[in-house]
């Protein structure tokens, strides 16, 4: 089990507590399919994709970043069991998405640029170890079913 | 993986913008590596690693100074960095992974201070172009 310290959980919240899922749900998966373009390869049904424009201006990807980002919100919420809170959506995306866990921890990186850029200098070098940790054990969560 | 004319041009503007703030992008960058990669810091056991030092903000300068000349001669990094490429190779060693490392930590740095500068599309051509350059200074080590 991972642990974590009063003050990582108190950077995880100060940061989370200012976070609009929506727009950061959304900026995190249009850079994804934008920076590693192969990662296009999931969204075959979410239309328009052909330039940045069009990413960014995506309602589906608007809509499927939001989810996306909401679920990490469940993980913040449930820091001490996060393999049990990912368990399920572990077995979906191998079972049923045939995602490489390697996504994981794109979007994870990703999410960290968007939120230094929203945050700036307040997204701090502790700020950032402690959140680069979150993306990596929310990675390694998700990616835990996988057989 | 092939830097495009565009991309080219987004480096070269990023660096044109960050200007004489590079040193210390460098050293940002450096000190937050260390500390969300811990593991780092094992090529680093005969620096002073603390808040503020000196031989981090000199190494960071290095650093910053080696991005620089790659994205001044942007259509020639492996020429550009060909000595940086021979040092790391023979003697440095620094594993692979690492540079993918240092890449995520100065987008972080130009994230945090040029907000506005990383659109996506720059943000994807600082990426590629960080890519490159590691590309370059791990290509002599087999």
């Amino acid at each position: 089990m991972v642990h974590w310290s009063a003050e990582e959980k108190q950077l995880i919240a100060s940061v989370w507590g200012k976070v609009s899922v929506e727009e950061c749900g959304a900026e995190a998966l249009a850079r994804l399919l934008i920076v590693y373009p192969w990662t296009q390869r999931f969204f075959d049904n979410f239309g328009n994709l052909s330039s940045p424009t069009a990413i960014i201006g995506n309602p589906k990807v608007r809509a499927h970043g939001k989810k996306v980002l909401t679920s990490f919100g469940e993980a913040i919420k449930n820091l001490d069991n996060l393999k049990g809170t990912y368990s399920k959506l572990s077995e979906l995306h191998c079972d049923k998405l045939h995602v490489d866990p390697e996504n994981f921890r794109l979007l994870g990186d990703i999410l960290i640029i968007v939120l230094a850029a929203h945050f700036g200098k307040d997204f701090t070098p502790a700020c950032q170890a402690t959140w680069q940790k979150l993306v990596g054990v929310v990675a390694h969560a998700l990616a835990h079913k996988y057989h | 993986m092939v830097l495009s004319a565009n991309d080219k041009s987004n480096v070269k503007a990023v660096f044109g913008k960050i200007g004489g703030q590079a040193d210390a992008f460098g050293a940002e960058t450096l000190e937050r590596m260390f500390a969300a990669y811990p593991q780092t810091k094992t090529y680093f056991p005969h620096f002073d690693l603390g808040k503020g030092s000196a031989q981090v903000k000199a190494h960071g300068k290095k650093v910053a100074a080696a991005l620089v000349e790659a994205a001044n001669n942007i259509d020639d990094i492996a020429g550009a960095l060909s000595k940086l490429s021979d040092l790391h190779a023979q003697k440095l060693r620094v594993d692979p992974v690492n540079f993918k490392l240092l890449g995520q930590c100065f987008l972080v740095v130009v994230a945090c201070h040029n907000p506005a500068l990383l659109t996506p599309e720059v943000h994807a051509s600082l990426d590629k172009f960080l890519c490159a350059v590691g590309t370059v200074l791990t290509a002599k080590y087999r």
